[in-house]
């Protein structure tokens, strides 16, 4: 039996018909069509499906779209704003945070997270924070340069 | 990975709760944040024919202090546990526990109650509530029974709850004055591991710290389920603590616990790795300002 579910996506309102066995992330990337948040493992163990549920990061793989029932989801397509990406989105471009891109979303979402909660975390805060992301390709490093030039007080400098 | 078909149910009362788990008994699985179940429901090992949500229900949340200490309600989320202030005081090392569990985006989801009906012999949660000696209520439609979590668990992933019941809260008592807590874990890194071994220790010392008048301690990862070590307890107890007790009660751990050898690690190491954590966390209390 499907049921229906209610979802603020990015601010924007989703009234859809789902059945139960379908996960957030699989309605957020089939239904909704956005494929920037990625299935990694699909077990919770590496954190390329992250989004944020109300604020706070979770595994859309492990969660049911129906657990999502009237929440607000951020996914990685809501953090540019009329064209402007976030500045965690240029940061990362600068810093050379990214290589082949597919924990990006995630690693991005929640540093967002992190830096909505706390703006000037200590570097190992933010490792802390990130042990949920896996990277591949090794990136870690410019990924926590890139989150803590954000925290300087000019918001652009390097380190 | 997609999952079989089930029927959903999100009751807003424990009435509709115990319906529903009358009409389904062992057909259904109960989920709250769904991190171990969603994963087992992926991986085939279940296929409930209906899925129960427990996040509907009022009586299972938030934490309150009462007389009786602390009440927990089974769905409290772990990332609001590790950051907690009403556990600081005397119940500090559940939120020390609950920080060492997965990663932010799980303990964000994972819930207090779902960590102990999943019953993993690596359950981070247990051990501190076994040296803490918390209670906990089971509730069917029947009657509420309140059982120390000690006789909680039965095997790996076997509880004694019945299939009409759920666990409702957690009620942990007030710990004496003067003492110290710690929960300890090894794992093949710090986190998005499982423990190869845990311990947690409770001492309250006398006032000069010489003297153990009181010890609990409990391990994870060496037994089919979270253990007391009652005859290293028994050790320490009326005794002094010093270096030659602590070596004796690191040693007396090693011998009491059971563990078996899995992917995780050998028998021999679980063993002689308890007796290292126990050695650790005797030393700090030792250290420590209680």
């Amino acid at each position: 039996m499907k049921h229906s579910l209610v979802l603020l996506v990015n601010e924007e309102r989703y009234e859809l018909e789902i059945r139960p066995n379908r996960t957030l992330l699989e309605v957020i990337r089939e239904d909704l069509g956005l494929t920037g948040t990625k299935e990694g493992c699909g077990t919770g163990e590496c954190g390329a499906c992250t989004v944020l549920l109300d604020g706070e990061p979770v595994n859309a793989c492990l969660t049911l779209a129906l657990q999502a029932q009237g929440k607000k989801v951020t996914t990685i397509e809501g953090l540019a704003k009329g064209g402007i990406l976030h500045p965690l989105q240029e940061a990362f471009i600068r810093h050379g945070a990214i290589q082949c891109g597919f924990c990006t979303p995630g690693m991005i979402l929640t540093a967002k997270a992190l830096l909505d909660k706390k703006p000037k975390p200590e570097e190992i805060e933010i490792r802390e924070a990130l042990v949920g992301n896996l990277c591949r390709c090794t990136g870690y490093q410019k990924i926590v340069e890139a989150i803590l030039s954000l925290t300087h007080s000019s918001g652009k400098t390097g380190l | 990975m997609t999952l079989r078909k089930f029927d959903f149910y999100h009751p807003c009362s424990l009435e509709e709760l115990y319906e529903l788990l009358e009409r389904y008994g062992n057909r259904a699985k109960l989920i709250a944040g769904g991190t171990d179940l969603v994963v087992q429901m992926k991986e085939k090992k279940i296929a409930p024919d209906a899925v129960i949500d427990l996040l509907g229900l009022t009586e299972l949340q938030g934490m309150d202090r009462r007389e009786e200490g602390l009440r927990i309600g089974a769905t409290v989320k772990l990332s609001t546990l590790e950051n907690a202030y009403i556990l600081i005081e005397q119940w500090g090392l559940l939120a020390s526990a609950a920080h060492r569990v997965g990663s932010l985006q799980v303990r964000n989801r994972a819930t207090i109650g779902g960590n102990l009906c999943n019953a993993s012999p690596a359950a981070d949660m247990a051990p501190p509530l076994l040296v803490m000696e918390a209670m906990v209520t089971l509730s069917s439609r029947k009657d509420d029974r309140r059982i120390p979590i000690e006789s909680f668990f039965i095997g790996p992933g076997l509880t004694v709850l019945r299939p009409e019941e759920l666990l409702k809260e957690i009620i942990i008592p007030p710990q004496p004055p003067h003492s110290f807590g710690v929960y300890l874990k090894l794992g093949r890194r710090k986190s998005m591991d499982l423990a190869i071994v845990s311990v947690a220790a409770l001492l309250t010392l006398s006032p000069d710290k010489k003297n153990c008048k009181r010890a609990r301690i409990a391990m994870g990862s060496v037994a089919p389920t979270p253990v007391r070590a009652i005859e290293t307890e028994r050790l320490l107890e009326g005794n002094t603590l010093n270096e030659d007790l602590i070596n004796e009660a690191s040693r007396r751990a090693e011998e009491e616990c059971r563990p078996i050898s899995d992917l995780r690690s050998t028998e021999a190491y679980r063993k002689e790795m308890v007796g290292v954590l126990v050695r650790r966390a005797l030393r700090q209390a030792l250290m420590a300002k209680v």
